[in-house]
C-alpha cells in the first residue's frame, strides 16, 4: 500500500511539473490541479470535524479551558445553521463576519503590536550582541523616518536614511533571504518528488 | 525551458549526492537553535512533558508549500522520537490540507517507532483557518496541555508574535523558523536563536532524518555558489558594457 501511494504521488507530481514545460501534458496538469482544489475543499470539512472532535473531547474530559471549547462549538453550530438556512451572502451573515470576525482579528493585531513593542524593549536583555543593537537602531530610524509629523518628514532621517535602508539595505537582504528560501523549497520539493520524504502516509 | 534545465540538473545532483552522502559522514556547521532542538527532544521525553509543533498556515497548493513540507519532515522525525513518551507531541496547522498531512505524518512516525496503537488522531489538529485564528487556537494548546517546548516551523507572518508571547508566559523552550520575512523579523526579535532564511529547511538534516536531507543542504550550497557567480558575472558584464 505504501509503495502504491508513493507511485501515485510521484506520478501526479511529475505530471503536474511536466505540464508547465510540455504543452501535451497541460490538460492532465489542469485536471490534476482541479482534483486537488476539490480535495482541498473536502479537507476543510475534515478540518472542521477535527476541530469539533478535539473540543468535544476537552469538554467530555473536563479539561482546563473546556468552557472556551463549549463556546467555540456553540458558535460553530449556530453560525453553520444560520449560514445553511439564510445562505452565506445574507446580510446577517455579512454582519457576523464584519461585526465579529474582523474586529476580533483586528484586536489580536492590536495585541500583537503591544507584545512586539515589549519584545523589542526586552531584546537587549535576551540577546546582548551587535546584531540586536543594529536591529533596534534600524527599527528606531525607520519609525522616526515614517512618522507623520506636523512639519513633514524629519530632515535626513525621513528623506535620505529611511529610503536608503528600505530600498537598498533591506531590499538586498530580503532578496538574499528569499533566494535561500527558494533554494530550500526547491530541494524539499525534489525530495518529495523522489519519494525520499513521504508526508502522505507511510515512511 | 531554462527552469526545466535547472530542475533536471538539480534532481540529478540531489540523487547523486544522496548516494554519495550515504557512504561518507556529514560535516555540518553548528546552528545553535537546532542543537537546542535536539537537546529539547531528549529532555521532553525524560520530563514527561509534551512538545508542540506549530506548522503555520502554509497551503500545499501554492508557493508556501515548501516550508510546510519542511515542517512535516521535521514533525515525522519528532513523532518517531517522542511517540513512546508519557505525553506524546501535539502538532497544529492552520490549513486543512496541511492538517490532514499532519495527522498522516504523526501516524507514520508512530508506525516507524513500532507503537502505532498509541497514536491518537487528535494529536494533529487544525486550530483555525486564518492566520490569527490559527494563532489563537494554537495559544490555547500552549496554555492548557503541559507543553514544555514550542517548535514554530512553517509559514508564519507577524501572528507568530502571539505564539511567542504565549510560549514565554508558560516558560517554554521556543524554536522558530518561517519562510515569510515579517515572520522571520518577529522571530529574530523574540527568540534566543531564530532560524533565518534557508535554515528552516536544514532541520531534518541536523536531526538525522537521512542522507537525502544532508544532500539537500549540499545541493543548496552548490546552487547558491552558482547564483553568486552569476550575479557577480552579470554585474561585471554590465559594468564593462557587455550587456
Amino acid at each position: 500500500m505504501r509503495v502504491f501511494t508513493a507511485v501515485i504521488a510521484i506520478a501526479a507530481g511529475t505530471l503536474v511539473l511536466g505540464g508547465y514545460f510540455l504543452p501535451a501534458l497541460a490538460p492532465v496538469q489542469t485536471l490534476l490541479l482541479n482534483w486537488a482544489t476539490i480535495l482541498a475543499g473536502v479537507a476543510v470539512l475534515v478540518g472542521i470535524f477535527n476541530l469539533v472532535s478535539v473540543h468535544s473531547d476537552k469538554i467530555r474530559r473536563h479539561e482546563k479551558g473546556n468552557a472556551y471549547s463549549a463556546l467555540l462549538l456553540m458558535a460553530l453550530i449556530v453560525t453553520f445553521l444560520f449560514a445553511m438556512i439564510l445562505r452565506p451572502d445574507h446580510i446577517i451573515m455579512k454582519i457576523a463576519l464584519s461585526g465579529i470576525i474582523i474586529p476580533v482579528e483586528a484586536a489580536l493585531m492590536g495585541l500583537l503590536t503591544i507584545s512586539l513593542l515589549y519584545a523589542a524593549i526586552r531584546l537587549l536583555r535576551r540577546r546582548a550582541e551587535l546584531m540586536s543593537i543594529v536591529f533596534l537602531i534600524t527599527a528606531a530610524l525607520l519609525i522616526l523616518g515614517s512618522a507623520t509629523l506636523p512639519f513633514g518628514n524629519i530632515p535626513v532621517i525621513g528623506t535620505f536614511i529611511r529610503p536608503w535602508i528600505t530600498q537598498v539595505l533591506a531590499l538586498g537582504g530580503a532578496r538574499g533571504i528569499l533566494i535561500g528560501v527558494a533554494l530550500g523549497a526547491l530541494t524539499t520539493g525534489l525530495r518529495v518528488l523522489f519519494g525520499a520524504d513521504r508526508p502522505y502516509g507511510g515512511n | 525551458m531554462n527552469e526545466l534545465i535547472v530542475i533536471l540538473v538539480s534532481a540529478f545532483l540531489l540523487f547523486a549526492i544522496t548516494l554519495w552522502k550515504r557512504k561518507s559522514p556529514a560535516n555540518l556547521r553548528e546552528i545553535p537553535a537546532l542543537t537546542r532542538l535536539y537537546r529539547t527532544l531528549g529532555l521532553s521525553i525524560e520530563d514527561g512533558t509534551r512538545l508542540h509543533v506549530s506548522l503555520g498556515n502554509g497551503s500545499l497548493l501554492d508557493a508556501r508549500g515548501g516550508s510546510a513540507l519542511a515542517g512535516l519532515a521535521l514533525l515525522r522525525h519528532i513523532a518517531e522520537r517522542t511517540s513512546v513518551s508519557d505525553k506524546p507531541s501535539v502538532a497544529s496547522a492552520g490549513d486543512p490540507t496541511l492538517g490532514l498531512l499532519t495527522q498522516d505524518t504523526l501516524q507514520a512516525g508512530y508506525q516507524a517507532a513500532g507503537v502505532q496503537e498509541l497514536y491518537v488522531p487528535t494529536s494533529g489538529r487544525v486550530t483555525g483557518l486564518s492566520p490569527f485564528g490559527y494563532a489563537a487556537g494554537a495559544m490555547s494548546i500552549l496554555q492548557n496541555e503541559n507543553i514544555s517546548a514550542n517548535i514554530i516551523i512553517g509559514h508564519f507572518g507577524p501572528e507568530a508574535g502571539l505564539l511567542i508571547e504565549a510560549s514565554d508566559r508558560e516558560n517554554m523552550v521556543l524554536i522558530g523558523a518561517s519562510d515569510e520575512l515579517s515572520g522571520q523579523a518577529v522571530l529574530f526579535a523574540n527568540t534566543q536563536d531564530a532560524l533565518i532564511g534557508e535554515e528552516l529547511f536544514a532541520a531534518g538534516a541536523y536531526l538525522g532524518a537521512g542522507a537525502s536531507h544532508i544532500a539537500s543542504l549540499t545541493l543548496q550550497d552548490i546552487l547558491r555558489w552558482f547564483l553568486i557567480l552569476a550575479l557577480l558575472g552579470g554585474a561585471a558584464a554590465k559594468l564593462i558594457g557587455v550587456i
